[in-house]
C-alpha cells in the first residue's frame, strides 16, 4: 500500500478512484504516565509518554484507513489528511483520512 | 503559617520551573539547529512538484510528532499575560520548539529521500481534564517523500 499526501503518487498514474477512505482512534490523556507528565510540566520538556502515545494512535488510525481500502481493491491512498478533536474532557480522537486509488 | 507555605512551594516551583526550563529550552534550541544543518539538503516544502513527479520511483508518507509540555514558570506568566492581553511570548517559543520538533522527525524518517512535498501540521493541546491548564501542545507534521531510488 503506498501512501502519499499529494494528489497523485509520483512516478505513477492514476487507474481508479475508490473514493473516502478513513480511520479514526480515540485516546484518553489518563493513563499511567500522566503522573509522570505532571512532574515533566514544572520542569518543561518532551513529553514522552504523550508522543508514543500520539504515534501509536496514529499507525492504528492509518491501520484502519488501509485496511478498508484493501477492502475495496485500492493499492495506494493519495491526499491523506490527519485531523484531532476532542471528544470529551481528556479524551482526544486522531482522524485519518484519503483517496482510495489503483495506481499503475 | 499554612498560606506561607504554600507561597513557598510556589515560589519554589517557579524559581525550579524558569531554571530547569530555560536548560531544557537553551538544549533543545541547541540541538534543533543542529540537527536543521544535517538535513538542510532535504528539503521539505508546503507544495506540491518541487521535483519533476515523473522522475520520481518512490514515494512515501512521512510523519514526525513532537509533544511539548509548558514548564511552570511559563504557565504562570502565561496566564497572566492571558489576563491582560497581548503577545504571550512565554507560549510562543514552546509551539516554535513542537513545530521544528516535529519537522525534524519527519525529515529523519525521510533519510535517503530527495524532498518532501505538501508538508502539513496538525496541533493540538493537550489539557487537564480536572482543570482547565494546559499541560502542553502536540504538534504532527506529515508531508510525502520522494525519491529518483526505488525502494
Amino acid at each position: 500500500m503506498i501512501l502519499t499526501n499529494v494528489s497523485a503518487v509520483p512516478g505513477m498514474t492514476i487507474v481508479e478512484h475508490f473514493g473516502l477512505v478513513s480511520g479514526s482512534t480515540v485516546r484518553s490523556k489518563h493513563f499511567g504516565k500522566d503522573f509522570l507528565a505532571s512532574l515533566k510540566n514544572v520542569v518543561g520538556g518532551e513529553l514522552k509518554g504523550y508522543t508514543e502515545l500520539l504515534n501509536e494512535a496514529r499507525e492504528e488510525s492509518v491501520a484502519r484507513m488501509v485496511k478498508q481500502a484493501k477492502a475495496l481493491g485500492a493499492n495506494a491512498i493519495v491526499n491523506i489528511r490527519f485531523s484531532t478533536s476532542s471528544v470529551a474532557s481528556g479524551a482526544a480522537e486522531l482522524y485519518a483520512y484519503g483517496t482510495a486509488v489503483l495506481v499503475k | 503559617m499554612d498560606s506561607l507555605f504554600q507561597i513557598g512551594i510556589f515560589v519554589g516551583l517557579m524559581i525550579l520551573g524558569y531554571f530547569t526550563g530555560r536548560y531544557i529550552e537553551t538544549n533543545h534550541y541547541k540541538s534543533i539547529r543542529h540537527r536543521e544543518k544535517k538535513h538542510i539538503k532535504l528539503p521539505a516544502v508546503t507544495f506540491s512538484h518541487s521535483v519533476d513527479w515523473s522522475e520520481m520511483k518512490n514515494a512515501k508518507l512521512v510523519v514526525g510528532i513532537a509533544v511539548i509540555s509548558i514548564d511552570y514558570y511559563k504557565a504562570v506568566v502565561g496566564s497572566i499575560r492571558s489576563f491582560f492581553g497581548g503577545r504571550v511570548t512565554a507560549h510562543e517559543s514552546v509551539m516554535d520548539r513542537a513545530r521544528r520538533e516535529a519537522v525534524l522527525r519527519m525529515k529523519e524518517e525521510a533519510i535517503g529521500f530527495d524532498a518532501i512535498e505538501n508538508v502539513r501540521f496538525e496541533t493540538s493541546t493537550i489539557s487537564d481534564s480536572s482543570d482547565k491548564r494546559i499541560i502542553g501542545v502536540e504538534v504532527i507534521a506529515y508531508g510525502t517523500a520522494v525519491s529518483k531510488m526505488v525502494a
